[in-house]
């Protein structure tokens, strides 16, 4: 075990993986000498050489475009993306063409190697541009792996995971986390399952449901509301796309009670979906409306950023809402 | 830390780089003989009868399969005619091992590496032999044994894919190349200058081959571009780049061959500008009636890639009026007796609607294939193509 913060377990992570198969690549908009805009990649063009560790012209849609290339010849690229915010350049390249890669060719090409790495979330003072949180967009593509991790230990472990996973990935990394977060990471290769939530904290009255950044401001929220004697059971869902249906349902048919909450704007958001899904297997067993807690229908704004996210306040008085229907 | 090597000058001078004009590479004229000074590239008699059997399979699927889409029996057709010397030519001076990213009006490369009649049949009618599982509307071939990556309908989206792709054929140390088409009005996409632009950075062995046969559906090339062209794009990628006469076999085939040396053995990735004339509409569901003349449609067909091999090879004695009426015939019947099969098989099966979104069934999906199965089993009348199959239990 080891002390670190999340952006030393993402690079541990990336340098495990070169290490261990040549064919892994890094590269993006100044991934290479200088180890990425939040040093993401330090290090790792010095140890593994600039053909494996490179930068790459200032231009996303090439940046997915040449990753699809990439991992349909056989090799693993792990694509940084700046800031999710900057992803859309390259929608079409992720959702009409890694997404559908496999299923178009009746599996006689994939570009399952490939994983793409972006920094999302709010908190930072990061404006319109700086904050977003775009999971929701592609959680309606069929064919992409979506994964959020919350700590060190799961960045490092679904990291590996992801570049791994025979399917497409996209690896958000909540930036607000990155040197915030600090805890301890197993040394060496280590590997957490896609598509599995995570009950940190068992409970009775009410399930609370969140992933990334938003598990800290749920871990807050709980203390709250543990202190007024509600039992709260936390989920971390970890995995978007495709997402543990089983261990939230069961959670809820066991608490009768669900608040999910994200950083993403409500409507479309991808509480949305749970909400729905959860309403239709738990009908008999719910005693108050799912809540879901959200950023704002509203670009994500600079100087009213508190006021627009979902915090710990919010999220506590969700809970209290539920509980007390 | 800039690249730019400018001397200074102190008076504004502004260029549109119209003194830059691109010439275009001819080799062999309308009759089969040579232009002076050209010279013939090495194409032996078992490689020249070899393309040419692709380019006139290539038309005549093209043909018959077009007259199909008109009788009903099939959903959807793109010819290639007009751009057989083009694609072919390129395929053929490649190694059968190199990458081919095509957009779709490619299908003489794979008639060229030896796609069979049936392999195209099944992809039309999207039976159960169907490589791509019938997903796929007709025309989006692929084959993973001939290296021709399966075709996707979004414009351009090969272009910068070809460039990953090459670039992990330089990695492998393989001494292959990636070649991917795409036409004049696709190289106005984002993903062109993306593709163009990086691969010129990371110096991959790939050929950029642009099919100019003046047209996007209904749009002039002049509505396309203001430039001379796709070629002079090159220059501004530091990009090596040839224009040549697209409905030229030899000029294409040793502009290729060139262009391979370039990109295998120097890391040089080249733009190739092939100017043609899409002769046919632009697919079953254009009528170019409606946006161009029959008399410019017929000074294209006195230039026919085809014919004008047809003069080169029977003037080299390879090959005789005979020959050409028995392969005519030949496969025009092979064409429809193969047709007639593929129409027959039956549909994929009902599975294939999900696997293959993931590399397994993700429990989620596998809950609405289940649902849909009870479904089909209620109303199976409805669901002709998959109640016998989810009837027998599957």
């Amino acid at each position: 075990m080891a002390k670190m913060n999340m952006l030393q377990a993402i690079n541990d992570a990336l340098d495990i993986a070169m290490a261990a198969n040549d064919k892994v690549m890094c590269f993006g908009e100044d991934v290479g000498v200088f180890g990425g805009v939040f040093r993401a990649t330090s290090n790792l063009q010095q140890k593994y050489g600039k053909d494996r560790c490179f930068n790459t012209p200032l231009v996303e849609q090439g940046i997915i475009g040449f990753a699809n290339g990439l991992a349909a010849q056989g090799s693993f690229p792990v694509a940084e993306i700046q800031f999710a915010d900057y992803i859309f350049p390259a929608f079409d390249q992720i959702v009409n063409e890694s997404a559908k890669f496999r299923y178009r060719s009746g599996n006689l090409f994939n570009v399952g190697n490939l994983t793409i790495r972006a920094p999302y979330g709010g908190g930072i003072a990061g404006g319109l541009y700086h904050s977003q949180s775009p999971e929701a967009y592609f959680a309606h593509t069929p064919g992409l792996k979506i994964v959020v991790p919350r700590n060190p230990h799961q960045a490092k472990g679904l990291l590996l995971a992801s570049i791994n996973d025979p399917n497409p990935t996209l690896f958000f990394e909540p930036k607000r986390l990155y040197r915030a977060s600090v805890g301890e990471v197993p040394e060496g290769e280590y590997q957490l399952p896609l598509s599995e939530a995570e009950i940190l904290k068992e409970g009775t009255d009410v399930t609370v449901l969140g992933w990334g950044a938003q598990m800290e401001v749920i871990d807050k929220a709980v203390e709250m509301a543990e202190k007024e004697g509600f039992s709260c059971e936390v989920i971390d869902l970890r995995t978007i796309l495709p997402w543990d249906v089983e261990t939230v349902a069961e959670s809820v048919l066991k608490t009768g009670r669900l608040v999910v909450t994200h950083e993403a704007p409500l409507t479309g958001g991808f509480a949305g979906e749970i909400a729905a899904t959860i309403q239709e297997r738990c009908f008999l067993y719910l005693e108050s409306p799912i809540a879901r807690v959200t950023g704002m229908d509203t670009p994500f704004p600079l100087v009213l950023e508190k006021e627009h996210l979902p915090n710990h306040l919010k999220v506590y008085e969700a809970i209290r809402e539920s509980v007390e229907f | 830390m800039t690249t730019t090597k400018s001397k200074t000058v102190y008076t504004p001078g502004f260029t549109d780089g119209a003194e830059y004009r691109i010439p275009t590479f001819k080799l062999l004229k309308q009759d089969g003989t040579l232009y002076k000074g050209g010279k013939a590239p090495d194409i032996d008699k078992e490689k020249a009868l070899r393309i040419y059997h692709a380019m006139v399979t290539t038309r005549v699927l093209d043909e018959r399969m077009l007259a199909a889409q008109r009788q009903g029996r099939l959903s959807f057709y793109m010819q290639c005619t007009g751009e057989e010397a083009a694609i072919i030519g390129s395929t053929a001076a490649l190694d059968d091992a190199d990458m081919i990213m095509a957009q779709y009006r490619e299908q003489g490369s794979l008639a060229y590496r030896g796609f069979t009649i049936d392999e195209f049949m099944n992809q039309l009618f999207g039976n159960e032999k169907d490589y791509g599982k019938g997903r796929q509307m007709p025309v989006h071939y692929g084959s993973s044994k001939l290296n021709y990556m399966t075709i996707s309908s979004p414009l351009a989206t090969q272009i910068p894919q070809a460039t990953g792709y090459a670039y992990g054929q330089k990695m492998a140390g393989s001494k292959q190349c990636t070649i991917v088409y795409f036409g004049e009005g696709a190289a106005s996409e984002g993903d062109f200058h993306a593709g163009l632009n990086m691969a010129a950075v990371h110096r991959v062995p790939a050929i950029f081959f642009c099919r100019n046969n003046g047209y996007a559906i209904s749009t002039p090339a002049n509505e396309q571009f203001a430039a001379d062209g796709i070629a002079p794009r090159g220059f501004g990628y530091k990009m090596d780049t040839i224009r040549v006469d697209g409905n030229d076999l030899l000029a294409v085939y040793q502009a290729t061959e060139a262009a391979r040396k370039l990109a295998v053995e120097e890391n040089r990735p080249v733009l190739i500008e092939a100017m043609t004339y899409r002769l046919a509409a632009h697919s079953s569901s254009d009528d170019p009636s409606g946006y161009r003349s029959k008399d410019e449609e017929a000074v294209w067909r006195e230039k026919d890639p085809i014919l004008r091999v047809q003069n080169w090879l029977t003037r080299k004695k390879w090959w005789s009026e005979s020959q050409e009426k028995e392969l005519q015939e030949r496969l025009r019947r092979e064409v429809l007796e193969t047709m007639k099969r593929a129409q027959k098989l039956p549909p994929p099966p009902l599975e294939t609607l999900v696997t293959d979104v993931y590399d397994e069934v993700p429990p989620l999906l596998n809950r609405q294939f289940e649902k849909l199965k009870a479904h089909i089993r209620k109303y199976p009348d409805e669901y002709p193509k998959s109640a016998a199959h989810v009837q027998r239990g599957a």
